[in-house]
C-alpha cells in the first residue's frame, strides 16, 4: 500500500494498523454515521436490499477464507448455510431455546460438518475437491428434504421462531437492519484479525505452495480443516441469521445454483481480499435489481421477446459479468479499487 | 548439539535406485558440502532428511528422534530447515510475509485471540516482526521487503528463501544449491551469508553445490555422490586428489 510521501511508520504497531492515517478514521466514522442514519430515510427497498446483501457478505467472508485465502475451492457453500439455518431453527423450534443461542450452535454445526466434507482435501486438490463440495450440496439438501420431513419441513417451507434479545423483539426491517449491520462489522473484524495473523499467512502459504508450507512447519491437515471449519462456520452463521430475518426457510433458498452464484460473486469481488466479499455481493445484487427493472422495460418496447425476459436477463448478465471479469480483471473489483485508490492518493504526482 | 545420523538408506523410484545404501553423520558444527554429477541423488538425499521422500530401507535420526516416521512439519518444528533447488516461495505474499510465515511454529496465540487481535496477539505479532526485520537486515533485502516475491529478481528470491529458512530458527540447515544460476558477485554475497550464519548461529549446515571453488572455500568436509552411491568423503584437500572423484567428474 502506498501513501503520501512524508507519512512513515515509526514502529511496527503503526505499520500493522488497518486504519493508518487520520483520513481513514474520519472516513470510517462518516461511513458508520451514514449507515446508522439510513433507516431514518424510511426507504424499505434499500433497507431490504442492504439486509439481504449484508447476510450474503457474511457468507462470502467464509467462502473467502476457505477458497480465496486457503485455496480450497468450494462449490457447495450454500449447503453449509442450510446446515446453519436448519439446525438453528430446529433447535429453537423443538427445544424452545433462544434463537440467538441456537444461531451460534447452528454455526458450530455447520463448521463441524464442514470439517467432515473437508476431509477429502487432505488427499485431493483443485477440480476433484470442487466436485466433492458439490457432493456436499446434494447430500445435505437431500437430508433436509427427504428422511425427516416432520422435523425439517421437507421440501416445503419451515417456520422460524421469533428473534428476541434481552426481551426485545426483532420485528421490523429496521430492527434487523441494525442487528445485521452490527454482526457484519463484527464478522468483518474477526476475519480480518484471523487473516492477518499466523493463521492467514498459513492459509495463503498452503494456497500458494503447499510443499513449502509444510517445510516451514505448517501442518497441512490441521490448517486445511481449520479453513473448512471457519469458512463453514461463517456460512452457517449467515444461514442462521438469514433464517431469523426471513422467518421462513426452504431447501430452495440453498441450491447448487446459489452456491455457484456465490463463487461468482467472490471472483468478481476479488478472491483473497478483505473487500472482495463486499464488492462482489454489492455488484451482483445491484446487477440483479437493474435486470429486474430493465426486463419488463425491454419487453414493453420489444413485445416479441416475451415477458419472461427478466429472469433470463439476470442469469445472462451474471454470465457475461463473470466472463468479462475473468478476461479483464481476474483479481476482481478489489484489485481495481486498490489501483484506483493509489493513483487518487498520489494525484497529481504519480511517482 | 543435536546429531544427524543417516544409516544405510536406499531410495527407489519404480525401477530407478536414486540412493543406494548411503550412510553419513553430522555430529559437530561444520559446513558439509555434498557434491556429485547431475542426477547423482543429492536432492533426493536432502528430501529424505526433510521428509519429502521416504527411503524404502535404512533409518535416520535427528536429535535422538527417529526421522522415518516423523511428518515433514514436525521435522521443521524440531529444527530442520531447508531451501529448495528450484525456488519454492509463497508467490502471493510479500518478502516480509514470506519470512513471517516461516515463524509459524513459534506463535502461540489461538484462532479466537488472533481474530480479536488485541493484547497478547498483537504483542506476539510485534515480537516476531522484530526478529524477521533483523533477518531482513542481515540478508540486505530491506528495500524489497514489502514487494510481492513473485515480482522479485531471481537472486533476491533466493535470499528470501534463505531468510525463510532462518526464521524457522534451525538447528540444522539444509541448502540445495543456494548459489546456482547466480553471477560471481551474487555468489560471493551468498557465500558470505552462509559463513556468517554458520559463525553466528553455531549450527551445522549441509550444502549442495556444483561450484567447486565455493565448495573448497567454505566447506569443512565434503561428501561425494555418484549414481546414488557415496563414493568419497573427507576434507576438501583430500577430495580434490581422490581418484574416484576425479573420474566421476571427468567421466561426465
Ligand atoms: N520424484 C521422482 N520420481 C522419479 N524419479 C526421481 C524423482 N526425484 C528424483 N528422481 C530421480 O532420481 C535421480 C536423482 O535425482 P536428484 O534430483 O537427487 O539429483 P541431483 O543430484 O540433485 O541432481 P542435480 O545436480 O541435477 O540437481 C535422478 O535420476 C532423478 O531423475
Ligand atoms: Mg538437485
Amino acid at each position: 500500500m502506498r501513501r503520501e510521501s512524508g507519512v512513515f511508520d515509526v514502529n511496527y504497531v503503526q505499520d500493522m494498523k488497518i486504519f493508518r492515517t487520520k483520513y481513514h478514521v474520519i472516513g470510517m466514522i462518516a461511513l458508520i454515521a451514514f449507515f446508522l442514519s439510513l433507516p431514518f430515510f424510511k426507504n424499505q427497498f434499500w433497507l431490504t436490499f442492504i439486509n439481504s446483501t449484508a447476510v450474503t457478505i457474511i457468507a462470502l467472508q467464509g467462502l473467502n477464507i476457505l477458497s480465496g485465502y486457503c485455496g480450497q475451492i468450494s462449490i457447495g457453500h450454500t449447503a453449509f448455510m442450510a446446515v446453519g439455518a436448519y439446525s438453528s431453527t430446529i433447535l429453537a423450534a423443538q427445544f424452545g431455546l433462544p434463537l440467538w443461542f441456537c444461531m451460534i450452535i447452528g454455526a458450530l454445526c455447520a463448521g463441524l460438518i464442514g470439517i467432515l466434507f473437508g476431509l477429502p482435501s487432505l488427499r485431493v486438490k483443485g477440480y476433484y475437491l470442487a466436485l466433492t463440495t458439490i457432493a456436499a450440496q446434494f447430500i445435505i439438501i437431500y437430508l433436509i428434504k427427504t428422511p425427516f420431513p416432520e422435523i425439517t419441513g421437507g421440501a416445503i417451507a419451515l417456520q422460524v421462531p421469533e428473534f428476541t434479545l434481552g426481551g426485545f423483539k426483532f420485528e421490523t426491517e429496521t430492527h434487523f437492519y441494525y442487528l445485521i449491520i452490527t454482526l457484519l462489522i463484527m464478522t468483518t473484524f474477526f476475519s480480518k484479525g484471523v487473516l492477518r495473523s499466523k493463521f492467514g499467512r498459513a492459509f495463503i502459504a498452503i494456497r500458494d505452495n503447499d510443499i513449502a508450507a509444510e517445510a516451514m512447519g505448517i501442518n497441512l491437515y490441521k490448517y486445511k480443516l481449520l479453513a473448512f471449519f471457519l469458512g463453514c462456520f461463517y456460512a452457517g452463521f449467515a444461514g442462521a441469521l438469514w433464517a431469523a430475518y426471513a422467518r421462513v426457510i426452504s431447501p430452495d433458498d440453498f441450491t447448487l445454483m446459489n452456491s455457484i452464484w456465490q463463487m461468482g460473486m467472490l471472483i468478481i469481488g476479488g478472491l483473497g481480499s478483505t473487500l472482495g466479499p463486499f464488492f462482489g455481493a454489492l455488484f451482483i445484487k445491484l446487477l440483479n435489481e437493474i435486470c429486474l427493472v430493465a426486463g419488463p422495460f425491454i419487453s414493453s418496447i420489444i413485445p416479441q421477446i416475451g415477458a419472461q425476459i427478466s429472469a433470463s436477463l439476470v442469469e445472462m448478465s451474471f454470465g457475461v459479468a463473470i466472463i468479462l471479469f475473468l478476461a479483464f480483471e481476474p483479481r476482481g473489483i478489489a484489485h481495481r479499487w486498490e489501483i484506483l485508490k493509489d493513483s487518487y492518493r498520489l494525484w497529481p504526482f504519480s511517482y | 548439539m543435536p546429531q544427524l545420523i543417516v544409516n544405510n538408506i536406499t531410495l527407489r523410484f519404480s525401477g530407478l535406485t536414486a540412493l543406494s545404501d548411503v550412510s553419513f553423520e553430522v555430529t559437530k558444527n561444520e559446513i558439509l558440502a555434498i557434491i556429485g554429477p547431475n542426477g547423482a541423488g543429492k536432492t533426493c538425499l536432502l528430501n529424505c532428511i526433510s521428509g519429502f521422500y521416504k527411503p524404502q530401507e535404512g533409518n535416520m535420526s535427528f536429535d535422538g528422534m527417529d526421522l522415518i516416521t516423523t511428518p515433514i512439519y514436525e521435522r521443521t518444528m524440531k529444527g530442520i530447515a531447508r531451501t529448495f533447488q528450484n525456488i519454492e516461495l509463497f508467490n502471493g505474499l510479500t518478502a516480509l510475509d514470506n519470512i513471517m510465515a516461516a515463524r509459524h511454529a513459534h506463535f502461540k496465540t489461538g484462532v479466537i485471540r488472533s481474530g480479536i487481535h488485541f493484547g497478547k496477539a498483537r504483542d506476539e505479532e510485534i515480537y516476531h516482526r522484530e526478529i524477521v526485520e533483523q533477518i531482513i537486515d542481515f540478508l540486505e533485502i530491506k528495500p524489497v521487503r514489502k514487494k510481492i516475491v513473485g515480482s522479485l529478481p531471481y537472486g533476491m528470491r533466493k535470499r528470501v528463501e534463505l531468510g525463510r529458512a532462518l526464521a524457522v530458527e534451525p538447528k540444522l540447515l539444509l541448502l540445495d544449491e543456494p548459489m546456482s544460476g547466480m553471477n560471481v558477485e551474487e555468489k560471493e554475497d551468498m557465500a558470505r551469508f552462509v559463513i556468517d550464519i554458520f559463525e553466528d548461529k553455531q549450527i551445522p549446515i549441509i550444502l549442495i553445490e556444483h561450484d567447486m571453488g565455493v565448495v573448497m572455500d567454505i566447506s569443512d568436509r565434503v561428501m561425494v555422490l555418484e549414481f546414488g552411491k557415496k563414493i568419497a568423503e573427507g576434507i576438501p584437500d583430500e577430495i580434490v586428489k581422490n581418484e574416484k572423484v576425479i573420474n566421476a567428474y571427468l567421466g561426465q
